[in-house]
């Protein structure tokens, strides 16, 4: 199985805070890697440095062989690279359909100008094919009935789900996922859950995702890395990793050997207690 | 419950190309099809006043269009609007005047030409944003200023600069009766050309780029593109409509075009309602028959029973003026999403007429 992404040695510090130190993993292709921790211990940094919202301080980040590390974020959706967001990043005064269809943005090839002339320069035809596809995409997630609707006036969950479709619709290769189910109810995290296994074995998409709801994370992940205080506490497969004493600690707020950095020895100690 | 769609029921749409039409229905096509043939006869049937009033909306029209793609789909503000209008209008007298190249091509290439100006002081835009933006407009609109008045060679500096008129295979149309087809035609085509801007992928993208930035850059939009893009846009039409009206005047002055303008500019978009393309019209028209009326009102009240009691006398051009500025603050607090709002609301209300509750 070739590499998706690699991430070597990647720290990242705001000042005085360290919000990742020397966080080092890789994703096959077709793989579903989720990173789960306490608040705070950085998932969401992590992904943030993936999509190019932060640069990292320190350390490297590879994807498919190709050094990603300071590329802006608006070429990384050309490259494969496709996310969500944790708190609702959607365009609110926007259709769902306009939502979905920024999504489009990179495959498209019409401009201001062709744009503007709508039906002499072929951007209708192009427009249509692609609205083709958008909606392939709101079949797959069951979005037909709020297809027209304003995205900012649909209630949680399926904005949750239309953010999914417009992270989709870049038809990226490795898509990542930010909580995905945060404040679903029951039903809700069952659709999502069947949705992100179907990206991944219909669709064939690299996922990686950081949930808090364990159930859904050892039941749908091939492999699990724990980070804990910006530090990787264990990765593996879901069983190991829920078996793991450092995993256990992190959860439970025990002092752990694991955590104590050489430089800072009380920091984890003190926040631990 | 009032429904908020605008389809009639059983309207169903078998082609993506029917639910991505300008217009949502049949009916509304041929509607807004025949307003424009109505309009041609304008000039038969209406006075020199009234035309010259249609023409000025038209062409204000065109400029406040621009502004809106800026304020309204991209979500960015320039208070210095009146002075791309202004540099558009130098350009095209400049161009007819000093080349061989007839007026006809002299206002699109006004327009490209105020582009590239619009584009060079958006590059701010790139950076800034809210208040600081503003700022930077505001030195586009002194600098410019200041440079109509100093540059003799380009606008003739204290002296007006003089425009041909509009002519067409050797045909000049001259008076309200004959430019008005040719304010109508651009009017038709600005706004055609900018609603189907706005439903393909670049419009798109300044909108997203206006709702959620850090989103949009995540699905592959460039922000500084887009942001100074929009720039270019609005100075293009900014231009464009400057041009339509030096060659309307026929004499350009840097006269009635300070910042006041500006303001005015903005508040066309705001009250014909932001990101709303046939608001914008709205909302010109507005602005511009406004003080029009309360003239009129006036007129009517001077020397009447009110005007006597009241005592008001010469107050009454102070009042109009303190008229005008109430009713578009009591626009901004009751209607702050404008009036394409207000008119979605009644044809709404008249869909499910008597039984709208």
């Amino acid at each position: 199985m070739a590499v998706a992404l690699d991430v070597r040695g990647v720290s990242l510090r705001f000042g005085g805070v360290r919000a990742l130190t020397d966080v080092s993993f890789a994703v096959n292709d077709g793989e579903l890697f989720s990173i789960i921790g306490p608040n705070g211990a950085g998932k969401t940094s992590i992904v943030n440095c993936i999509s190019g919202r932060y640069r990292p301080t320190e350390g490297q980040l590879f994807y498919h062989g190709t050094d990603i590390t300071g590329l802006n974020p608006n070429a990384r959706p050309g490259l494969g690279i496709g996310r969500t967001f944790q708190n609702l990043a959607l365009f609110h005064h926007m259709s769902v359909l306009d939502n979905i269809m920024v999504g489009r943005h990179h495959l498209l090839k019409n401009n201001f100008l062709t744009g503007s002339l709508y039906w002499l320069t072929g951007a209708r035809k192009e427009e249509l094919e692609h609205r083709r596809k958008v909606e392939e995409i709101i079949d797959f997630l069951d979005l037909q009935s709020v297809r027209k609707a304003t995205a900012g006036t649909l209630p949680y969950g399926l904005r949750k789900r239309v953010e999914l479709a417009r992270a989709m619709a870049l038809e990226p290769n490795l898509i990542l996922l930010d909580e995905p189910m945060a404040g679903m109810n029951f039903e809700e995290k069952e659709d999502m859950a069947r949705y992100i296994v179907d990206l991944n074995e219909e669709y064939g998409m690299t996922v990686m995702m950081i949930e808090h709801d364990m159930g859904v994370v050892m039941d749908i992940s091939h492999r699990v890395m724990v980070l804990d205080f910006g530090r990787k506490i264990a990765e593996g497969d879901p069983a190991a990793v829920l078996a793991d004493p450092h995993v256990k600690r992190a959860y439970l707020g025990e002092e752990d050997e694991a955590l104590v950095d050489p430089d800072h020895a009380p920091i984890a100690a003190e926040s631990a207690a | 419950m009032a429904s908020p769609s605008l389809i009639p029921a059983g309207d169903f749409r078998s082609s993506y190309a029917v639910d991505t039409t300008i217009f949502p229905t049949k009916t509304s096509r041929n509607a807004a099809i025949l307003g424009v043939v109505l309009i041609c006869f304008a000039p038969q049937l209406l006075s020199e006043y009234w035309l010259s009033q249609l023409i000025v909306i038209g062409i204000y029209g065109i400029a406040a269009l621009g502004l809106n793609i800026l304020v309204g789909f991209t979500g960015q503000i320039s208070i210095g609007h009146a002075a791309f209008f202004l540099f558009g209008a130098f350009t095209s007298a400049y161009i007819s005047n000093k080349t061989a190249i007839p007026v006809f091509f002299a206002i699109p290439l006004a327009g490209l030409v105020t582009a590239m100006v619009g584009l060079i002081f958006g590059l701010p835009a790139a950076r800034l944003k809210g208040l600081y933006l503003v700022i930077a407009t505001l030195a586009a609109q002194y600098i410019l200023l200041d440079f109509f008045s100093r540059a003799e060679w380009f606008s003739g500096g204290s002296v007006p600069a003089m425009a041909k008129p509009f002519s067409i295979f050797g045909y000049e149309l001259r008076g309200d009766r004959h430019y008005f087809y040719v304010v109508l035609a651009y009017v038709v085509v600005s706004y055609l050309l900018v609603t189907n801007l706005m439903r393909s992928r670049d419009g798109r993208a300044l909108v997203a780029v206006r709702d959620h930035y850090l989103s949009a850059e995540i699905m592959g939009i460039n922000l500084t593109k887009y942001r100074t893009l929009s720039f270019g846009l609005a100075a293009f039409f900014a231009g464009i409509a400057g041009a339509l009206y030096a060659h309307y005047q026929l004499v350009v002055s840097n006269e009635g075009f300070g910042i006041e303008r500006s303001i005015l500019f903005l508040a066309m978009v705001i009250i014909g309602g932001t990101g709303s393309i046939m608001g914008t019209l709205m909302g010109t028209a507005f602005v511009v028959l406004l003080p029009e009326s309360m003239e009129w009102i006036s007129a009517e009240l001077k020397g009447s029973a009110i005007d006597r009691a009241l005592q008001l006398n010469n107050n009454l051009t102070f009042l109009r003026e303190i008229a005008i500025g109430l009713i578009i603050i009591a626009f901004l607090v009751f209607e702050p999403d404008g009036l394409a709002h207000r008119w979605r609301q009644i044809k709404t209300y008249w869909k499910l007429y008597p039984f709208s509750h």
